[in-house]
């Protein structure tokens, strides 16, 4: 066990260094450098120079570049030019934002499509698994942003159901309960427009999964000592198809990242997707490099953790 | 299947199963949403570039501040946006751009990821291992950002420099899916029979392999447009797709980043979303009937 997830660790580390020396290289491809902001027509010319000097912008890149990763690796990931805070206070506020989203956003993906998964599975064939099936069809064909815009314009601005924009209403005070209520309020919007076109995957691996126990020997078993039909599928079929679906949950997070720069921008929810476009429109490369750094490691933990559970669930796929 | 066929001068009716085009088209004439979707789809693309060819781009660009967010009447049949500018030219030729850029990317990364698929599935050895890594990695690193960056730091950026950004990043699960096919379908008895014959393995790769995973590559082609022209359009919309003297349905969708426009000018946004999410959905249903018929287990008829 303890071999896989060493391994699997291993082949993280070149990866890792790969998607970090391709941010370097971009990063250095950007116009501008921290003391672009700084200049007046007042600046000495040969101060920004000593500066820049001091910085190490004029060291050969393989320095910069050690440099720079020694630094990421101690938490300093330089300073913002716009927002003239360091880049990790910054992200660490939005991030935990983004984390709370998609933990909603997991909570309410998983509750939507378990039941309708076992359901259609168990019910084949019937008018509920073709509407299961036509619904896991349509929200898997819709792009993320126009679902978003749709459902903003519908219950947003049209039905008032829900806030139109930010993560928080001004007038609550931060550790009561309305503040906490009002975060949740503003989450629930984004969260189930994420949700809903997140389920397909789910829904169809449990929907086969259930369809192919069916036959199995154990579910005979189980009904020919007697135990009612509804017992088989809640306690022996589910359990069964349900530690597979464990497995997603890394996967499901690192999609979950790459749809929040579309599902935050569109709900105006402050989190590391919004906070990435428009560090992009106002050109703010240092907190730029950093989140495309942090949005590659997550994923890389993402599918280490999916493949760590795959294994510790699935002993088949062990490596030796 | 009936055919005729002449033995010793004679003629016999011989039964033989249904093979290619025969089997796409049977599936579609069971199913007749899929069939409804194709030809729709078929029709809609080549009308929007017969009428995109009509509509002269210079008089559609033109602002007049005098009908800024014209309602939908008589002069504009969907209305005008900010500029004045007739919001049905904009999305048939937005329409004809997004089409037109996805296909492109679709057969780039096609043809790209095909090649390496087949060579890594055919041949295996340090090709394979080494296309493998690759492939690993860009499936691992979050692409959509990279895309973004990469699209803000290229000097002089067009139409073209995009579609090669894009295809950079969207070759790689084509070619993971076609060499696994290729792996398994190299191990078969046809490929060693021609392999002993001495047949060389480009022949064997691209003459006798590829003709046999036609029906997966077709399914595959038709998925990845729908996903390119849903990735392009979102990063039209996001402002980091088409540069902005060519509009994109994504570009029209994103004038609803303006809270007013989104709220009470549903004429200007809602029907290129409409338009993208029924082409999405015709797209996506023509592709599962095309799966369903490339799966013996799964066809209709």
């Amino acid at each position: 066990m303890w071999k896989t997830i060493i391994r699997r660790i291993l082949i993280m580390i070149p990866q890792l260094f790969v998607l970090s020396l391709l941010i370097f290289i971009m990063a250095k491809q950007m116009p501008g450098d921290p003391f672009t902001g700084m200049i007046t027509p007042e600046t000495d010319p040969a101060r920004v120079e000593e500066l820049r000097e001091k910085a190490g912008l004029n060291d050969p890149w393989y320095e910069q570049y050690v440099n720079w990763i020694v630094n990421a690796a101690q938490g300093d990931l330089g300073k913002s030019y716009t927002y003239k805070i360091q880049v990790s206070t910054l992200i660490g506020e939005r991030a935990l934002n983004t984390f709370w989203l998609s933990l909603v956003s997991v909570i309410l993906l998983y509750l939507i499509a378990i039941p309708l998964g076992v359901l259609a599975g168990r019910y084949q064939e019937t008018f509920l698994d073709k509407i299961v099936v036509l619904y896991s069809f349509v929200t898997y064909a819709i792009p993320t942003f126009v679902l978003a815009l749709i459902f903003l314009f519908l219950f947003g601005y049209q039905l008032h159901w829900f806030p139109t924009v930010g993560s928080v209403d001004i007038k609550y005070d931060p550790g009561t309960f309305g503040y906490l209520w009002s975060k949740l309020y503003h989450m629930l919007l984004p969260a189930i427009t994420t949700a809903l076109l997140g389920t397909t995957s789910v829904i169809q691996y449990l929907r086969s999964e259930v369809i192919d126990a069916k036959s199995l020997d154990y579910v005979r078993t189980a009904r020919s000592k007697g135990i009612p039909v509804s017992k088989v599928y809640s306690r022996h079929i589910f359990r069964n198809s349900l530690l597979p679906i464990a497995a997603f949950l890394g996967f499901t997070i690192t999609g979950l990242l790459g749809g929040s720069i579309f599902i935050e921008t569109i709900f105006g929810y402050p989190g590391m997707g919004q906070l990435f476009i428009s560090s992009l429109s106002s050109r703010d490369y240092s907190v730029i490099t950093a989140l495309v750094m942090l949005y590659g490691f997550l994923a890389l933990l993402g599918s280490l953790l999916s493949d760590i559970i795959m294994s510790i669930v699935d002993p088949r796929i062990r490596i030796e | 299947m009936v055919k005729e066929a002449t033995v010793n001068g004679k003629k016999v009716e011989t039964n033989s199963p249904p093979t290619g085009m025969q089997v796409i088209f049977r599936e579609f004439s069971k199913d007749k949403l899929a069939m409804f979707s194709l030809i729709s789809l078929v029709v809609v693309i080549i009308g929007v570039f017969i009428w995109a060819w009509f509509i002269d781009q210079e008089t559609l660009m033109r602002v007049s501040l005098r009908d800024k967010y014209a309602a939908p009447g008589e002069k504009f049949f969907l209305g005008a946006d900010q500029g004045g500018k007739d919001i049905l030219g904009q999305l048939v030729i937005g329409a004809k751009n997004s089409i037109r850029i996805a296909i492109a990317i679709t057969l780039i990364t096609g043809v790209f990821g095909i090649i390496v698929g087949l060579v890594c599935g055919y041949f295996g050895g340090w090709i394979d291992n080494m296309f493998m890594r690759i492939i690993d990695f860009f499936i691992t690193i979050p692409s959509l950002m990279i895309i973004i960056v990469f699209v803000t730091i290229v000097p002089k950026y067009t139409v073209n420099t995009f579609i090669l950004i894009m295809s950079l990043f969207l070759w790689t699960s084509t070619a993971r899916l076609v060499r696994s096919k290729a792996l398994s379908e190299s191990r078969r008895d046809y490929v060693n029979a021609s392999k002993t014959m001495g047949t060389p393995g480009i022949l064997i790769i691209f003459k006798e392999i590829m003709p046999n995973l036609s029906s997966i590559l077709i399914v595959e082609l038709t998925l990845n447009f729908a996903g390119n022209v849903g990735i392009e359009t979102g990063l039209s919309y996001l402002g980091f797709g088409l540069p902005p003297q060519t509009p994109s349905l994504g570009t029209l969708i994103s004038y609803a980043n303006n809270p007013l426009v989104l709220q009470d000018k549903w004429w200007v946004w809602l029907p290129a979303s409409i338009f993208i999410l029924l082409m999405m959905l015709g797209i996506n249903y023509v592709g599962q009937a095309l799966r369903r018929s490339a799966d013996a287990k799964q066809r209709l008829g």
